[in-house]
C-alpha cells in the first residue's frame, strides 16, 4: 500500500500494482548510483568547460600575466588589476558607452517589438507570411548583418544613402552612417533594433495571445474604448512579457561584440567602442590575461548582480 | 602547427624573447649566409633582436615599405596639366614633400575626370589592428616624430609628443579631411586597391608588396599607373618599414627540413627568381644588380624606399603599443577628439604605462 499526500491535503489511497517487476539494479548499484552515472559525464563535462574556466579566470585575475610576455615571471598583484580598470577613464567612458548602446537598443525594440506584436495580433489576411518575414532578420547570423549592413551604409554606392537622400535632399556621399561621430553610434542601435526587434515581437506576441478573449468581452459590455482596453487589459498584462523580452535583450545587447565590430570596429575612434570589444582588445590583441580577467569578473559581477535586481522586480510585477 | 613562419617585422621582439623562433646564428655561420649578403634595413627590421646587434632570428624574406601610386594618365593629360598650373604656377608632377602631395590631392579632390567624380588621395585609417598607424607614421616621421631619444632608451617625453610631431598628426588629418573619397573612416590595404581599381582617387598610399598587381591591373595598371616614394616633410624623409622575415618554428618537429628551406630560399638565383614572379627581394645580389632598377616599373622607387625605411616599436608588447596608437590617432584623425598635442600626450602616457609593465625602466626628462 502507498499513501500519497495530494498538494490540496487531501489523502489518496493507491493499491499496489498486481505483481510489480523488480528494478534493474546494474551490477548491484542503487538507483540513486545509476542516476549519478548517467548526470555525471555531463557534471565533468561541466566543470571542464565552465567551472574550472570560471576559478582558473579568478585565478589569474590577481595575476600580471601577459601571455605577449610569457617569459616574464608570474607576479602575485592581487588587487591591482581591478583598482587599474575601475580608475581608468576609458573603461568607465566604454562602460558608458555600452550602457548608451543597451539602454536606446532595448527601448527601441521593445517599442518596435511591441507595436510589431500588436498588428500581428489582429490576425488580418497573411499574416502568417508577414509574421516570417519579419522573424528573417532574427535568423541571420550576427556577422552576416555586419557585413552586409556596412555594404548598405557604403556612402558611395551603399543604398541607404541614396534612400535618405530620396527624403531628403541631402547628397548621398556627404554623411556616413558607420563613420561619422554624431551618426556611428545611432547607427548600431538602428541595426541592433532591426535584427532584434521581431524577437521582442516573439514574446510580446506569446503574451498577447495569453490574455483571456472574455475579459475584452467584457470590458466591451461595460463600453470600454480600445484605447481603455489597452491601457487597462493589454498593457498590464502584457508587462511580464515586455519585462522578460528586456531582460533578455538588455543581457545580450550587454555582451553585443560581433555585428558591432563588424560595422565599426569600435569606431570613429571609440565612439561606439563597447565594453566587449574593449575585453576582446585587452585579451586577445594585447594578450593582457591577468587584466583582461579582472574586467570579465567586474562585467560578470555587473550583468548578474543587475539582472538579479530586475528578476526580483518581475516576480514583483508578476505576484500583482 | 607550422614549421617556417613569415612573420611581421613588429613580431621579433615577441618571438625572440618567448623563444617562438630558432635563433640562427650557428645556422647561418655553418651555410655560410652572411647577413651582409641583405639590405641593411631589412636585417634590422626583419633579422635583428635585440635591434642593431648580430642576434638572428629570421632570414628576410619580403622586402617592403610604404610607397604611393598615382594616375600617370590623368597626370599627363593636357588640360589637367594646364589647370594645375594655372591655378599653382608649377607643372603637375608626382610629389616629393608633403606639402606638395597635399596641394595635388586637393586639385584633383571633387574633379570631374572622364564624366566621374574623382578624390584626391588615398590614405590609412584603419582602427581595428594596424592600418591608421601604419599611415600617419609616414607623416610623423617626416615632421620629426621619434619613438624615444636616440641617445637614452625608453625616453619618449619630447620625442613621440614633440611640437613637430604634433604639427605631423595635425598634417594627417588635415589631408584626410581634404583629399580623401568619403565614407574612408575605416579603410586599409583593400580599401586602398579598390579606390585604385575602381578609379577613383588620383593617388594611393599602399604597400609596395601589391604594386606588381596593381601594374598588372587592366583598367589602371601599365602605362596609366605611375608610382613615387613617401613625400618627405620639413624635417627628414623616411617611408614606414613593411615586410617579413622567414622563421623557423622552435616547436616544430621538421626542423632540419626548416633549416634547408631557408638554405635553399637564401640562394641567389632562387632570389632573383622570387623577385621576378613578384615577391620583393632583400637580397644585395638582386637589388643592387645594374639592371634591377629596369626590372620592374616600381623598382626605382622601391629600392629608393627600403633606404629610407623606418619601423614601429618591435618590442615584445608591441601589440599593445599599437593598439595604443590606433587609438589615440583614430580618435584625433577621424573622431576628432582633442588636440594633436593631447593625442601624443596621451600616447606617451600609455607607453610609458606598457613599458612599466614590462620592467623597462622609462625616463621621462
Amino acid at each position: 500500500m502507498t499513501t500519497i499526500i495530494h498538494p490540496d491535503h487531501a489523502s489518496v489511497t493507491r493499491a499496489p500494482p498486481a505483481k510489480s517487476r523488480p528494478a534493474w539494479r546494474g551490477g548491484g548499484l542503487s538507483d540513486r548510483s545509476i542516476a549519478w552515472l548517467f548526470v555525471a559525464p555531463t557534471i565533468a563535462l561541466l566543470l571542464a568547460i565552465n567551472i574550472f574556466p570560471l576559478i582558473w579566470m579568478i585565478r589569474l585575475s590577481f595575476t600580471s600575466l601577459n601571455l605577449s610576455m610569457s617569459y616574464l615571471p608570474l607576479r602575485f598583484v592581487g588587487l591591482d588589476n581591478f583598482r587599474d580598470i575601475l580608475t581608468d577613464d576609458d573603461v568607465w567612458a566604454r562602460l558608458q558607452t555600452t550602457a548608451r548602446f543597451v539602454i536606446c537598443s532595448v527601448a527601441l525594440q521593445v517599442i518596435v517589438g511591441f507595436g510589431l506584436a500588436l498588428l500581428i495580433n489582429r490576425r488580418f489576411r497573411g499574416h502568417s507570411f508577414w509574421t516570417t518575414i519579419i522573424l528573417l532578420p532574427m535568423m541571420l547570423s550576427p556577422a552576416v548583418v555586419g557585413n552586409f549592413w556596412t555594404l548598405l551604409f557604403q556612402p558611395q554606392i551603399g543604398p541607404f544613402n541614396y534612400l535618405v537622400s530620396l527624403f531628403t535632399g541631402v547628397p548621398p556621399s556627404s554623411f556616413s552612417m558607420t563613420g561619422e561621430v554624431a551618426l556611428a553610434p545611432w547607427t548600431i542601435v538602428l541595426v541592433d533594433t532591426w535584427m532584434w526587434a521581431p524577437y521582442v515581437m516573439l514574446i510580446c506576441l506569446a503574451g498577447l495571445r495569453s490574455i483571456p478573449d472574455y475579459i475584452y468581452e467584457a470590458a466591451e459590455v461595460d463600453r470600454a474604448s480600445p484605447w481603455r482596453q489597452f491601457w487597462s487589459i493589454t498593457l498590464p498584462m502584457t508587462v511580464p512579457f515586455l519585462m522578460l523580452a528586456v531582460l533578455f535583450r538588455a543581457i545580450e545587447d550587454f555582451k553585443m561584440f560581433d555585428m558591432v565590430n563588424l560595422l565599426t570596429s569600435g569606431g570613429p575612434g571609440s565612439t561606439t567602442e563597447l565594453v566587449s570589444i574593449t575585453l576582446k582588445r585587452a585579451a586577445f590583441e594585447k594578450w593582457r590575461t591577468g587584466y583582461s580577467s579582472a574586467l570579465a569578473i567586474i562585467l560578470f559581477v555587473t550583468v548578474f548582480g543587475a539582472a538579479n535586481i530586475y528578476v526580483k522586480a518581475l516576480n514583483r510585477v508578476k505576484q500583482r | 602547427m607550422c614549421d617556417l613562419i613569415i612573420g611581421d617585422s613588429q613580431w621579433i621582439g615577441g618571438a625572440a624573447e618567448n623563444h617562438w623562433y630558432v635563433k640562427l646564428n650557428d645556422f647561418f655561420d655553418k651555410e655560410k649566409i652572411s647577413m651582409d649578403d641583405f639590405v641593411p634595413a631589412t636585417v634590422v627590421g626583419y633579422s635583428e633582436w635585440p635591434k642593431n646587434t648580430p642576434n638572428y632570428w629570421a632570414l628576410p624574406a619580403m622586402a617592403d615599405a610604404v610607397g604611393w601610386t598615382y594616375r600617370k594618365d590623368w597626370f599627363a593629360r593636357p588640360d589637367i596639366q594646364a589647370a594645375f598650373k594655372a591655378k599653382y604656377n608649377r607643372d603637375l608632377a608626382p610629389p616629393k614633400t608633403y606639402d606638395e602631395l597635399k596641394q595635388v590631392a586637393e586639385f584633383f579632390q571633387g574633379r570631374e575626370i572622364d564624366g566621374k567624380k574623382v578624390y584626391g588621395a588615398y590614405i590609412f585609417t584603419e582602427r581595428g589592428s594596424e592600418g591608421i598607424t601604419m599611415g600617419v607614421t609616414n607623416v610623423l616621421y617626416n615632421y620629426g616624430f621619434q619613438y624615444e631619444n636616440p641617445k637614452k632608451a625608453y625616453q619618449m617625453q619630447g620625442y613621440v609628443n614633440s611640437a613637430d610631431a604634433a604639427k605631423g598628426l595635425e598634417f594627417y588629418k588635415d589631408l584626410y579631411k581634404c583629399c580623401t573619397a568619403p565614407g574612408m573612416t575605416n579603410a586599409y590595404m583593400q580599401e586602398g586597391l579598390d579606390a585604385f581599381k575602381s578609379g577613383q582617387v588620383a593617388m594611393q598610399m599602399n604597400w609596395f608588396a601589391f604594386f606588381p598587381g596593381l601594374y598588372k591591373d587592366p583598367n589602371v595598371g601599365g602605362d596609366k599607373i605611375g608610382f613615387f616614394v613617401n613625400p618627405a616633410g620639413p624635417k627628414a624623409h623616411f617611408t614606414q618599414l613593411g615586410g617579413q622575415g622567414i622563421s623557423v618554428v622552435a616547436t616544430s618537429d621538421h626542423k632540419d627540413d626548416a633549416l634547408a628551406y631557408i638554405k635553399w630560399f637564401a640562394q641567389p638565383a632562387v632570389q632573383q627568381k622570387w623577385w621576378q614572379l613578384g615577391g620583393y627581394s632583400a637580397l644585395k645580389a638582386v637589388v643592387d644588380a645594374p639592371d634591377f632598377p629596369k626590372s620592374a616599373p616600381f623598382a626605382p622607387q622601391f629600392l629608393e624606399s627600403m633606404a629610407i625605411v623606418k619601423d614601429f616599436w618591435a618590442e615584445p608588447s608591441y601589440a599593445q603599443l599599437l593598439l595604443d596608437m590606433q587609438k589615440r590617432v583614430h580618435d584625433y584623425v577621424v573622431a576628432d577628439k582633442g588636440t594633436s598635442q593631447q593625442a601624443l600626450d596621451l600616447l606617451v602616457k600609455d607607453w610609458t604605462k606598457v613599458f612599466g609593465e614590462q620592467g623597462k625602466t622609462v625616463a621621462s626628462e
